[in-house]
Formats: structure tokens, sequence, C-alpha cells
């Protein structure tokens, strides 16, 4: 197998190879490496996309807007991954945002998860039926995973999810009843003898 | 007394860097040190009479084990080439992740021999190679069989039996990747592992050795004296491949050199030096002479440096016997301060290098900052603006700001990856092709064409717009933002000029790897020594830790 080392390199080198700069060519190394680390065909994706490219233009996305529309094209999804890592915090404002036509969305993917690190939120993002969530660049959850996933997506959502309990209040109450049966009862000379500080602070 | 840090724009220098010497920070003795009570064993020895075959070396401790996996094989000596363009040596090596099962030795008979064209698993971690100095090899082998010890003094002129011309590590040619072992404690320092890989080889060198004269004449050969071995080590010739790693890992660069310069700061601050350690300091130069003058290169450049080196060391010792007091306060910063005033660079950092022997309590602590999580500064903040950017080239580049790239000979040279080996190489623009695929590697030229650009630019314009229209200039606009937290994370210098000493940049990786004896064929590669004069696998538990400077 090849190692991830390898895999960052060769994309690195053949980003440049097709055009992009030196340091957008860096950015593809490390996104196609983590696509790679967390299981998803970043390999395949980079290569059919480059192939692709050869005979095909795609839109180059700059700024970013809520809404997003190519005209005719595809977008580029390097240039508009690098595009979302640079202008992320100001993105992050609009609570979600869409793209309609991203050639390759897969590629799209390893961008989002390092601004989700860089944003401390998950990020979902959503293109017909497959979705996947983004949690803080330690992992990717998808609906589809190992599915062949399409060249072009039409409808993108990509929503920045607020840090919030995963959980009910009832499930946290009766879990955290139960680890109190870890606690040790206080008696009176427990509570004057085991603990750290003085019983007045008035010094 | 506070001892500022130097200067960047001093050390960072090419001409600097490529004085630097090996010291107690030296990845080759912090291996030395993690690994001395480890349970060292030759597991393997299948050679033939004339010493080809299979070996295997290993370190265990605990339920830990790595183990080298040799192949000696026979080649004409018309194939022998040290040039990364061969494609067959006398043997082949990795170092094996746990104990190499049958398969996974008839695996690597496959493919380590090939080298980089063959495909190693995550289950090795490094890959190297090397051919014997025949000479040597062949004098030793005749001498042994005989029964007698072969000439020191031929020895001593070359200092190892065999040389190796490449170490992979991290990733190469499939090896294990950096993060799958990179929380183990004893390997938590730089190029540990591509140490062991060399240390164990030197072993096997020793081994061979005394197999095939035994083989010659079972009746009266002897082995090869043990304090002759240890006064040989392993050779290494090394080319252009190495000078991008210390461009493409800038704050791995920085910390390697933060660790000396802090080393040096804290030496310099302590007030009163007892005299064991004075002693200590003082034995450890006027024996280091000897290093100096059995010191053999045919450069010129390297000559030159030799013999300045050497007159200034001498002077240097009567400054110290003679007019230096010990019992002065600060008096390694005095020492510091003479050393600025009156020795040459290659003096200079030589004597910083021999000042750090008594002090492991300082030293020693510092050698687990060498490594770097080089991801964690790898994003760009975009919300800083043009007007900070500037604030850090103006601050931390000054010296690169000052270069004319209008002018030819600042941008003569340019790197480049050679299609058939994949290995870095240097060319001139204006006489060879190529120069439209060049690499990153002109830090200085790019550093110095964003400054411009953002003389012109809107002071609040923040990174990512400034991005949006200046994609080309990316890969500097990243290293700007890193020298901000990592003061020696770039050369200080122009690496496309036409005057660059590209050695200089294997030089500086090459002392902090642990050589000794640089000895430049050209201004494009040279051969050292590693590990000449370092304790046996038998002797590890208990080893001089100056063993570099007490030669006999």
């Amino acid at each position: 197998m090849k190692s991830f080392s390898e895999i960052e390199t060769t994309s690195k080198r053949a980003s440049r190879a097709v055009g992009f700069s030196w340091g957008i060519a860096e950015e593809v190394g490390k996104s196609v490496r983590l696509l790679e680390l967390f299981g998803f065909p970043g390999i395949k994706n980079l290569n059919q996309y480059y192939q692709n490219k050869k005979k095909e233009n795609y839109e180059n996305i700059k700024l970013i807007n809520q809404t997003n529309r190519s005209n005719k094209k595809l977008y580029c999804p390097i240039t508009l991954g690098v595009s979302f890592l640079d202008q992320i915090k100001k993105i992050e404002s609009f609570e979600k945002c869409s793209f309609q036509g991203i050639a390759y969305p897969i590629l799209l993917l390893p961008f989002l998860s390092r601004c989700s690190e860089i944003i401390g939120k998950k990020i979902l993002f959503e293109f017909e039926q497959n979705k996947f969530l983004l949690n803080f660049n330690i992992s990717i959850s998808s609906n589809n995973f190992q599915k062949e996933l399409p060249s072009t997506a039409n409808n993108i959502e990509i929503k920045f999810l607020e840090n919030k309990d995963n959980f009910s209040d009832l499930d946290w109450k009766n879990l955290y009843k139960l680890s109190e049966d870890t606690f040790v009862e206080e008696t009176d000379s427990l509570k004057k003898g085991a603990a750290g500080a003085g019983l007045t602070d008035n010094d | 007394m506070k001892v500022e840090l130097r200067d960047p724009n001093t050390i960072m220098t090419l001409s600097r860097l490529g004085s630097f010497h090996q010291s107690r920070l030296s990845f080759l003795r912090s291996f030395l040190y993690e690994f001395k009570d480890w349970e060292y064993k030759r597991d393997l020895f299948d050679l033939d009479e004339y010493g080809f075959g299979t070996a295997v070396y290993s370190f265990k401790k605990k339920n830990r084990v790595y183990s080298l996996v040799c192949f000696a094989n026979k080649i004409n000596d018309d194939e022998r080439s040290d040039r990364v363009i061969a494609t067959k040596w006398d043997a082949a090596f990795t170092l094996h992740d746990g104990v190499p099962l049958k398969g996974d030795i008839e695996r690597l008979r496959n493919e380590v021999p090939k080298q980089e064209v063959g495909r190693l698993s995550y289950k090795e971690l490094t890959l190297s190679r090397a051919n014997k100095s025949v000479r040597i090899f062949d004098h030793v082998v005749e001498s042994l069989s005989k029964g007698i010890q072969p000439n020191i003094d031929l020895l001593e002129k070359v200092g190892y039996l065999y040389r190796t011309t490449a170490v992979y590590g991290s990733g190469k040619f499939g090896l294990a990747d950096r993060f799958r072992i990179k929380n183990r404690e004893e390997i938590n320092g730089p190029f540990r592992l591509e140490m062991m890989l060399v240390y164990l080889v030197r072993q096997f060198t020793f081994d061979q050795v005394n197999h095939v004269a035994k083989n010659k004449n079972p009746k009266f050969a002897v082995k090869l004296d043990p304090k002759i071995c240890k006064n040989l080590g392993i050779g290494n010739s090394t080319g252009l491949g190495m000078a991008p790693f210390i461009v493409n890992h800038p704050t791995l660069l920085n910390n390697w050199i933060l660790c000396r310069e802090t080393a040096l700061k804290k030496i310099r601050e302590i007030k009163i030096v007892e005299d064991k350690d004075s002693n200590l300091f003082k034995d450890c130069v006027r024996n280091s002479i000897k290093n100096i003058t059995s010191w053999n290169t045919e450069s010129e450049y390297q000559l030159i440096k030799i013999k300045n080196l050497l007159k200034d060391v001498k002077k240097f010792i009567n400054f110290v016997e003679n007019e230096f007091d010990f019992k002065k306060d600060y008096p390694f910063n005095l020492i510091y301060l003479w050393l600025e005033k009156e020795a040459c660079e290659e003096c200079i950092e030589y004597i910083v290098s021999i000042m750090m022997e008594p002090y492991g309590e300082i030293v020693d602590p510092l050698i687990k900052k060498m490594s770097s999580d080089e991801e964690k500064y790898f994003n760009i903040p975009t919300d800083r603006t043009v007007e900070e950017l500037r604030a850090i080239l103006e601050k931390k580049y000054s010296n690169i700001l000052s270069i004319n790239f209008e002018k030819k000979e600042n941008y003569k040279k340019f790197w480049f990856i050679s299609k058939n080996k994949e290995e870095p190489r240097l060319a001139d623009r204006f006489e060879e092709e190529g120069s439209n695929l060049e690499q990153p590697l002109a830090i200085a030229r790019d550093i110095k064409e964003l400054y411009k650009k953002i003389l012109v630019t809107k002071n609040s314009l923040t990174m990512d717009k400034f991005l949006v229209e200046n994609s080309h200039l990316r890969h500097v606009v990243r290293r700007a933002f890193i020298i901000e937290k990592f003061p020696y994370s770039e050369i200080q210098d122009n690496t496309i000029s036409e005057k660059i000493v590209p050695i200089d940049m294997l030089r500086l990786k090459l002392s902090f790897c642990g050589a000794l004896k640089f000895d430049p064929r050209s201004d494009k590669w040279l051969r050292i020594c590693m590990f000449q004069g370092a304790p046996l696998p038998d002797e590890l538990k208990h080893y001089d830790e100056q063993w570099v400077y007490n030669k006999h």
C-alpha cells in the first residue's frame, strides 16, 4: 500500500502540474492525505478530476456568499475548498450556505473538515442523498461510506452546527445519578480535614 | 544575568549553518543514550563463505522489538556506485517493526535490495543500502585471515568499512508513516530509527568482515580487535537529496536550532562554573584536536576551513589555558564573547558544541523538544492583515529583503526534481532547460516578491482577500506566519544565488545527525562518517558520553 506521505507528496506535485500554485498544491496534498486517512477515495477522485480538467473548464470561485450559483460551468472543488478555508470566519456567520454545481464534491470534504477544527463547530455537508458530518477534523461520519460518489453535485448545502448536547437532559441526569455512586458521603470530620483549603480564608 | 538568544539573521546564514558541528544534541548521540539499556541481539547470521546472505539484529525492551534485516549481495566492481542513480549495492537494509517472520524476510529479500523501486510496508520503518570501501574491506579481510590486525593508519584515513548512500524513513516507498509511531517514548527525537539502522549496520560490517576472514583461513584467522572496531564508523555519501528537507520542514528546523541556541544561552548564563565542568570542557577541546588533524579531505574549500579551524582552536586552547580564569563570573559567556571576536565561524560553532558537554542536565531535556507537530502550524491565519504581514517580513527577513533579485547572479540557480530519480537537483537557469518546473525552494526571492506586492496593497486588507488575487504567493505567506512564531525556521540566505554552496545545507542537517569529518567531493555532495568512536553494542550499558572526543 502507499503511505500517506507518498499520497500527500504525489497529490501536491500533481496539483502543481495541472497549474495550481505551489501554495494551493500544498493544501491539496494535505487534504487528499486527510481524505484517505478518513477512508474516503481521495486519490481516485483527484485523479479523475485532474484528467477531466484537461478537457473541461471549471469555474474558480473567489469570494463565497451565502448562496452561490456557478455560471454554466461547475465549480472547481479545489479553489472552492481553499477559498472556503481562507474565508471560513466570515462564512461561519451565514450559519449555512449553498452552492449549485460542484465538480467532484468529495474533494471539498477535507477542506470543510479543516474548517470545522478552525471554528470549533461541527459542519454538516449535504448534497442530493449524501450526508457528511465533519467533527472538528477528528472524524467524518457519513451515510454513504464506501458507496460510489457522484462526480457532480447540483445542490449542495453546508450548515455550521451550534455546539450543543447530542442527548436529552433526562439521559444526562440518569447517567449522572449513576456516576454519583462513586462519591463518598462526607462526614463532619471529613468536611473539616479532607479538603485542601482552610475553613476560613480571612487571613 | 540574562543572555539573549543569538540573532537568526546571523545564525541562519548558509555559511554559519554550514559551520555547525555535532554535539550532545545530535541524533546519533541521543539515540545511543536512549537505547543504552535495551537488549541487543544478533538473531540471524546466515552468510556464505564470501559474506553474502541474510542477517538480523535487534534491540528489545519489554514488548517492543526493532529488527535490522540485512541482505548482503554479490555485485561486480563496475556496478558499485555511491550515486543515487545506482541500482545495485553490496548490502541493503531495512529496520522492521517487531520480529520479522519467515514470510517477512522472504518478502523483504525481494524488495529491500531494489531500494527505490521496491515496495516496503507499514511494518518497515527505515530503508538503506551501503557499499563497501573495497580497498579497506579487502585489506581487513586479508590481514585478519593471516592472523594479524589491519594497518591502523590506513583504517584511520578512511574511517569505515562500508558507506551508506541513502537512509530513508517516514513513509518513503511504502515505509510506515511517522504518525503510526510518533507516540512511542523511545523515538521522541528526530531520526532516531534512522540512527538505529546505521548503528546496527556498523555492527553488521564488523561481523561480516570477521566471517569472511574466518572462512578464508579458518585455522589462522583472528577477529578484528574491538578497539579497532570502535574507531570505525559508517561512511555516508550525501548529495542534494537532503538539501530541500530543511526548507520543507520549517518548524522542525526551528526546533533543532532553537534547542541548540537555548542550550548555549543557558550555559552562558551559568554564573559559577564548577571545576569538574570546566575541566571536562577543556579536556574535550584538547582531545578534539585529534578529530581535526585526522580529518581528511581533498576539497580545497574544506581544507581551508579545517586549516582555519585548527589554527583558531589552538589559539583558543592557549587562551583558555594561559589567559582565562574560570573562576570569573559567567565564564562561558566571556568565552563566547572572545570567540565572536577572535575566531572564525567554524571555530565558534565547534566550541559552542563542546560547551554543551558538561551540561547534560541542560542539554538532555531539550532533546525531547527537537521534533515538531508540523500540521499544527500549516493553516494560514487568514484574518490577519497586510499591515501585520508587512511587519513580520520587515522584522524577520531583513537580510533577505536587502537582496537585489534584479541582478542575474542572485537568481542564477534553480532547484528541480529529476524525472529519472525523483531527486532534487540544482542547475543554472540561463544555461539549462527546466526552470519552468522550478521547485518552491527559492524562499528569499519569493519573500521579496511578496514584500513588493504588499507594499502596494491596502494595509487593512485581510489575508483571505489578499490570497484571492495572489495565489502564487501562498506558500510564502504561510512561511511568514510560521516564522513569526518560530524565529529559526528559515534560512536567512539566498538559495538560488550564483554563489550558493549547497553542501552548507547538507552539512547543517548532517551535523544534527551527528556526522563527523565532512569531506566535500564537490559543491553538491560530500562524504561523512557516523558513529566513529562510538561504543559497540555490548558496551552500551556503561559508556563514556564524551566518546566523540575521547577516541584512541
